[in-house]
């Protein structure tokens, strides 16, 4: 795309069709021979990462929707029955809802180092202008796609997004009405939502063709901010850049296995793994972690439409970013206060993605208001002004003058922005669990033989566990995502095909109608499910006092307890994710005596761990209730940690097969990057 | 996957540019690769063609096997899941309802299973004729279960292009698939038309004499 190819194809086929249809020239020049400056750092290599992660989300999409099902009453099912049933359905869910988290935070670093390096100035408008526009479409795509597995979040994020537009005056809630297809959410929006989940993508992929089309048009910029000149600043893109790239895409994908295979719901929320229930609002609605800044500056205004304004404003801003920062350098590096406003400004992000997270009340709000202030100023005082009162440094004369004065040192920066910024995501991440934060006295932790990168579920326990939800939890709790079958599922509690269909014999399972139309009881076969204690919710509630006993298939990830700053950084790195097992284990374990400080409302029990302490279900398991075959003592302890085991193989029956399979992946990524460093190295070696 | 696939051509494309003609890499020898690695990661090593083709035919490598093996669950997710494997488990027909001369279609696997309760007259029919003389020969003997003779249990689905065949049609007291004309006898055997072969049968047995198991 960068003037008439020089490109001579040898192979009599392609030069019959490059003189038909020049493709190959234009890859030639747009991806071979273009001359891509010298002095590019791995900060550029995040566009390339930002193709790999389009290119993988538009993959595991298309894959995952030939199995999902996008009705309100089939899609929290669809998406359990991927992640259980279909061959590898679990990584590529996995793949598909990290790689989200991943796409933004790689477009994040993308956009700060365009801010920082002067990307978007003279002559490379339109290239940001794209690049804002695309961010706006990765933002709805990313909502909608949330909204798809039906859970609560998923709901509730839906229900409050859509409610923004109510905002607008006078066609604001024919406007809502619009996109709900309803009179509130539900599965006319569900459906919608699906449609143009799979439609965005395509269009952020026309406006990435755009945006690379602008990029080289204008040429890259670089570190240095002044223009290449000669072709001593340049390298041909291929090998030099392409090589330097891929280096940086293995090293993120490293990053990215590792949500993927040890860390797949650290990104989410517990709630999302309750069905969708019109009902109930969670406790704390928190968006994901992505949008947590705008989300800030949208609460922190008391008014509905201003500050459903100020919240898309903080998004159009960046689109005239080219006119409010008229300053004639474009490298932060030679703009002595620019630089260290912007890493205020940085710091103003993070903080707001915080306070996003944080219950709306006190101290927050304030922070919250004085920080919205700050984002606006950044861009429409302090900018302005720069461009007008600082005095740059010196720039070097060339972008070869630059790499000869870099290789004389200082790589310091470099260092320091990268702990700043690992910091900086850490907290982010973080401040999303941060959002149930209570007084609650937090389960005490325990140790699970699941647990870790090496991780397996303890046969014994998964069977004494089914024995106890046989025989005690099973009168209240359905456990309907567990098939009989899957007690033979390798990485389960490992009966054999014959044991397992003795067991699923056992059980009366409602069948029909048969030729005379009627329903009949037939002896269960392993291809059915658990069968549900009550023929509904209605049923349900009238037999435990109005309480509705939840189904145990995802209990252990459905619930969850904050772990607060900074321990969370840790449980990234030591894979800590069992809050789920401790919370079920210590709810057994408890029930006490009231305090006699503590009211509580009929019909409900004290216990020590429970979120208000007033629990309707009373204590399930006493010592001595179960007898075990195995002779393990029959023990509260016991029975707790068994059940809590079982429950969690329920709720992630493919675990094992996870942790093993990413173990060979983090052998193969790491030898893989390692020899693409070299690679670069070797290839690099030329070019200084 | 795709920049993966990239960076193979581009990595084999510097390899090829500077490759050595007598090639890689029956020259090397274990310990020469060893060598070469260590090498490779000192900076003050001297420019030398082999080893620097073996890093990056090394990577290339890499970068190819670890492309094509990440394909695999792209593909393997398109199989039958685990619920559809578990559905298709073996299935119980109780044959006391179906009178002689009658058939019964039962579904086993999402497929039409014709379970027919033959006449004399059908049975007679179809061991008459000249085996050798059929498009697909096989003996009525052979696609019915010994002792249970009257007894045809085939998949009715056409062996043309799949379409279901009607039962007591056509002119051999058997089949006949509306879809293209091919006429199926007694047996379920092809008798006219452009059907290749016989209706399959499937996987059974009498688990008692009113009662067969299919699958």
């Amino acid at each position: 795309m960068s003037g008439p190819s020089d490109y001579q194809p040898t192979n009599p086929l392609i030069r019959w069709i490059e003189r038909r249809l020049p493709i190959f020239g234009l890859v030639h020049s747009s991806f071979v021979a273009y001359p891509t400056p010298r002095n590019l750092n791995y900060w550029w290599t995040f566009g390339a990462i930002l193709s790999l992660m389009l290119g993988l989300q538009i993959l595991t999409g298309v894959i995952l929707a030939m199995h999902y099902t996008p009705n309100a009453d089939l899609a929290f099912r669809s998406v359990e029955s991927i992640v259980r049933d279909v061959n590898y359905g679990w990584l590529l869910r996995n793949m598909h809802a990290a790689g989200a988290s991943m796409f933004f935070l790689a477009v994040y670093i993308h956009m700060f180092r365009g801010l920082y390096y002067g990307s978007y100035k003279e002559p490379r408008e339109v290239l940001w202008i794209l690049g804002v526009i695309i961010y706006l479409l990765m933002m709805a795509t990313g909502f909608m796609g949330y909204v798809l597995p039906w859970g609560q979040m998923s709901f509730w994020g839906a229900t409050v997004i859509t409610n923004l537009f109510s905002a607008i005056p006078y066609v604001g809630d024919s406007i809502v009405t619009l996109l709900w297809g309803g009179y509130s959410v539900g599965n006319p929006t569900l459906n919608r939502f699906f449609s143009l989940h799979y439609l965005l993508p395509f269009l952020i992929a026309g406006v990435v063709v755009l945006h690379v089309w602008a990029l080289h048009v204008a040429g890259q910029n670089n570190p240095a901010g002044v223009e290449a000149k000669t072709e001593k600043d340049t390298v041909p893109f291929t090998p030099y850049a392409t090589i330097k790239d891929m280096f940086g895409v293995s090293c993120f994908l490293i990053f990215y296995a590792w949500f993927i295979f040890y860390m797949p719901n650290y990104l989410g929320d517990a709630d999302n793994y309750i069905p969708a229930n019109p009902g109930v609002t969670p406790a704390h609605i928190v968006p994901e972690w992505y949008y947590l800044p705008f989300y800030a500056i949208l609460r922190s205004i008391p008014n509905k439409l201003a500050g459903v304004t100020a919240m898309f404003s903080a998004i159009i801003v960046l689109a005239f970013l080219p006119w409010l920062d008229t300053a004639k350098t474009r490298s932060s590096k030679y703009r002595p206060l620019a630089k260290q406003f912007f890493w205020i400004f940085v710091v103003v992000c993070v903080l707001l993605g915080y306070l996003g997270a944080q219950p709306p009340e006190g101290i927050y709000v304030i922070a919250g208001r004085i920080l919205t202030v700050c984002y606006f100023a950044y861009f429409l005082i302090l900018l302005p002004l720069l461009s007008r009162i600082e005095t740059p440094r010196p720039l070097p004369n060339s972008i070869a003058d630059d790499v000869l004065a870099k290789s004389k040192g200082q790589s310091v920066p470099m260092v320091s922005t990268v702990i700043a910024l690992a910091l900086a995501g850490g907290l982010f991440v973080g401040s999303a669990q941060n959002a149930r934060a209570d007084e609650q006295e937090t389960p005490p932790p325990q140790n699970w033989s699941f647990a870790g990168p090496f991780g397996k579920y303890d046969r014994g326990s998964l069977q004494r566990g089914l024995k106890i939800y046989k025989e005690v939890c099973s009168n209240c709790h359905a456990l309907s995502y567990i098939a009989f079958r899957n007690l033979a599922d390798p990485g389960g509690p490992g009966y054999s095909v014959a044991q397992t269909a003795a067991f699923a014999s056992e059980y009366k399972i409602k069948d029909g109608p048969n030729d005379a139309g009627d329903m009949f009881d037939r002896p269960g076969r392993p291809a059915d499910y658990f069968p549900s204690p009550f023929p509904n919710d209605q049923a349900a509630r009238a037999a435990n006092g109005g309480g509705l006993p939840p189904d145990l298939s995802l209990i252990t990830k459905a619930r969850s307890y904050e772990r607060g700053f900074p321990r969370f950084i840790f449980d990234f790195f030591t894979q800590f994710q069992e809050q789920g097992p401790n919370y079920v284990s210590a709810i057994l374990q408890g029930y006490e005596k009231k305090p006699a400080a503590a009211t509580l409302p009929e019909g409900t029990f004290y216990n020590k761990y429970f979120p208000g302490h007033a629990i309707k279900m009373p204590q399930p398991l006493q010592d001595g209730q179960v007898t075990f075959d195995d002779g393990s003592p029959a023990t509260l302890k016991q029975y707790a940690h068994d059940i809590s085991t079982f429950l969690m193989w329920a709720a992630e029956p493919q675990m094992e097969a996870r942790k093993r399979l990413g173990f060979v992946v983090f052998v193969f990524l790491i030898l893989f990057t390692g020899l693409m460093y070299f690679t670069k190295k070797r290839v690099w070696a030329d070019a200084h | 996957m795709g920049s993966e696939k990239g960076g193979l051509s581009a990595a084999a494309g510097v390899a090829g540019a500077g490759s050595l003609p007598g090639g890689f890499p029956g020259r090397f020898r274990r310990s020469q690769l060893m060598k070469g690695f260590g090498i490779v990661t000192t900076a003050s090593s001297a420019e030398h063609p082999t080893r620097r083709d073996f890093l990056f035919v090394a990577t290339g490598a890499a970068a190819a096997v670890g492309g094509v093996v990440s394909l695999w669950p792209f593909v393997s997710q398109m199989n039958p899941d685990a619920s559809t494997i578990a559905a298709g488990a073996p299935i119980e027909v109780d044959l006391t309802p179906i009178a002689e001369g009658q058939d019964i279609k039962v579904f086993w696997r999402g497929k039409p299973i014709y379970i027919s309760h033959r006449t004399k007259k059908q049975i007679d029919e179809a061991r008459s004729v000249l085996v050798s003389s059929l498009p697909d020969p096989q003996t009525d003997q052979s696609r019915v279960k010994e002792g249970h003779d009257q007894w045809l249990v085939v998949i009715g689905i056409c062996t043309h292009l799949g379409c279901i065949p009607i039962a007591h049609e056509g002119n051999y007291d058997g089949f006949f698939c509306p879809c293209h004309g091919s006429q199926y006898d007694s047996s379920g055997r092809i008798r006219q038309g452009p059907a290749p072969a016989n209706l399959p049968v499937p996987p059974y047995q009498f688990v008692s004499d009113t009662k067969i198991q299919i699958g």
